[in-house]
């Protein structure tokens, strides 16, 4: 039996059928064509599939889609201002923050509700936060710089 | 992952009425970080789903006069952000805001923590510590049990057809009392217990004299631990290290633990001491502050 499922997605309502079965990014990927989010482990380990639901940070592998009826998705593709690229986006490409680019849309997911929750967040905040997210090419150091780098002008391009 | 039935129900009677009808096929989902990869990996062969949160009862995270009252499906950031809570149950903070990282926090449950019965549970030795008590709706009622009575066995739960764990009500905590919740992993963050321990001290006005303690352990047993008998012994005794060294012991035999990947048993066994130790000693910091209004 499909579930019939009512949400808000980057903004923009949106209504899809669904099986019970499948995950919010398999529905993201699979049935919106929203395909910025990423399957790593699909198992809630590795955060390439970060989206921001109902302001909270979340693994979309582990949520069901029939779970978001009446919620608010924040996906990677509704981050960037129109045309242009956030903060967070152009600083991960200044500081050469990542490499095969698999797990940066949940990094960048995950930054972005790191600084809506602390805009000036210490090293050790960063690394923290970020601890749910893993990524194999670059030992995170640039990462790191490039988040603690985006919160200069970063209230202001999110507000 | 296999077809699934997926049901949301509004009230606690609906959410029984059809966990009792699809008996042992069912499943409460809560923040699913457990759940949705058992069933993908066909390590649950649940099939009919049951998302408990949109049930009142199950997401009310209620601090009063009586004690706290965690709703089964409340996430854990939920708790780590109320300072109120934070100050009352110091133990059940620190468990909250280790499990997994923000993104597991921001899903899971204490609740889920415990119906999952794994005995490295995080979530579980603060709720013994802090004399926690499960409230179980079912098909025939609702009944009552101790936190440390709830797991029977690794992935085992007291739970009977159709029944539901409502909330866990911890009694009200203040005045002179503190406590800690400690485990051990090889790395420093996100990792499983290789053994752990959740201990409360509760003083008497002197600041030097146990009203009451308890400690419960994780991941050294095939269920999470009371150590009723050696924390009841501490009652009316000093806080000394003497006191204390006393307890790790009991600990030490209490424990019986299992070798794997993550532990040997000599360790395991080990570990229970010094962590009971350690989570003491912190409780009993934490009880002198409070009662000195410093915390």
């Amino acid at each position: 039996m499909k579930v019939h499922v009512r949400a808000t997605i980057n903004g923009e309502p949106v209504e899809f059928l669904c099986e019970p079965r499948p995950s919010l990014l398999e529905a993201l990927r699979d049935e919106l064509g929203l395909t910025g989010s990423k399957e790593g482990c699909n198992n809630g380990n590795c955060g390439a599939c970060n989206v921001i639901l109902d302001g909270r940070l979340v693994n979309s592998c582990i949520v069901l889609a029939p779970e978001i009826d009446g919620a608010a998705v924040t996906t990677v593709e509704g981050i960037a201002p129109a045309g242009g690229l956030h903060t967070i986006q152009q600083r991960f490409l200044e500081h050469a923050a990542l490499q095969c680019g698999v797990c940066t849309p949940g990094f960048i997911v995950a930054a972005k509700a790191l600084l809506d929750e602390k805009p000036r967040p210490t090293e050790a905040d960063a690394r923290l936060y970020l601890a749910g997210n893993l990524c194999r090419c670059t030992g995170y150091d640039k990462i790191i710089r490039a988040v603690l780098d985006s919160t200069n002008g970063n209230a202001e391009e999110t507000a | 992952m296999r077809q699934i039935e997926y049901h949301a129900p509004a009230s606690l009677a609906e959410a029984v009425e059809i966990l009792a009808k699809a008996g042992p096929r069912a499943r409460p989902l809560a923040g699913g970080t457990d759940l949705i990869v058992q069933l993908r990996e066909y390590r649950s062969d649940a099939d009919v789903i049951v998302d408990v949160k949109r049930v009142p009862e199950l997401t009310e995270l209620r601090l009063d006069g009586d004690g706290l009252v965690i709703g089964a499906a409340v996430p854990c950031c939920r708790i780590y952000e109320d300072e109120q809570i934070a100050r009352a149950y110091p133990a059940v903070f620190d468990a909250a805001s280790l499990i997994g990282g923000i993104q597991i926090q921001n899903r899971a449950s204490l609740g889920g923590n415990l119906c999952n019965a794994s005995p490295a549970a995080d979530g579980v030795p603060p709720l013994i510590a802090h004399g926690g008590t499960c409230r179980i709706a079912g098909p025939s009622g609702e009944r009552e049990v101790p936190v440390e009575k709830f797991c029977v066995g690794p992935g085992k739960t007291v739970l009977e057809r159709g029944e539901l764990l409502v909330s866990i009500r911890l009694p009200r905590s203040g005045g002179r009392s503190g406590s800690r919740y400690e485990r051990f992993i090889p790395r420093n963050e996100m990792d499983i217990a290789v053994a752990g321990a959740g201990s409360f001290i509760e003083l008497e006005d002197d600041g030097e004299t146990i009203r009451s303690a308890r400690v419960g352990l994780a991941a050294v047993a095939p269920t999470p631990l009371a150590l009723a008998n050696a924390t009841d012994a501490l009652a009316g005794r000093k806080a000394t290290a003497e006191a204390f060294a006393e307890v790790a012991e009991a600990a030490r035999k209490a424990a019986r633990p299992i070798r794997d990947m993550r532990g040997e048993i000599w360790q395991r066994r080990h570990l229970a001491g010094v962590l009971t130790r350690r989570t003491l000693e912190v409780a009993l910091e934490r009880a002198r502050a409070a009662g000195n209004g410093t915390r």
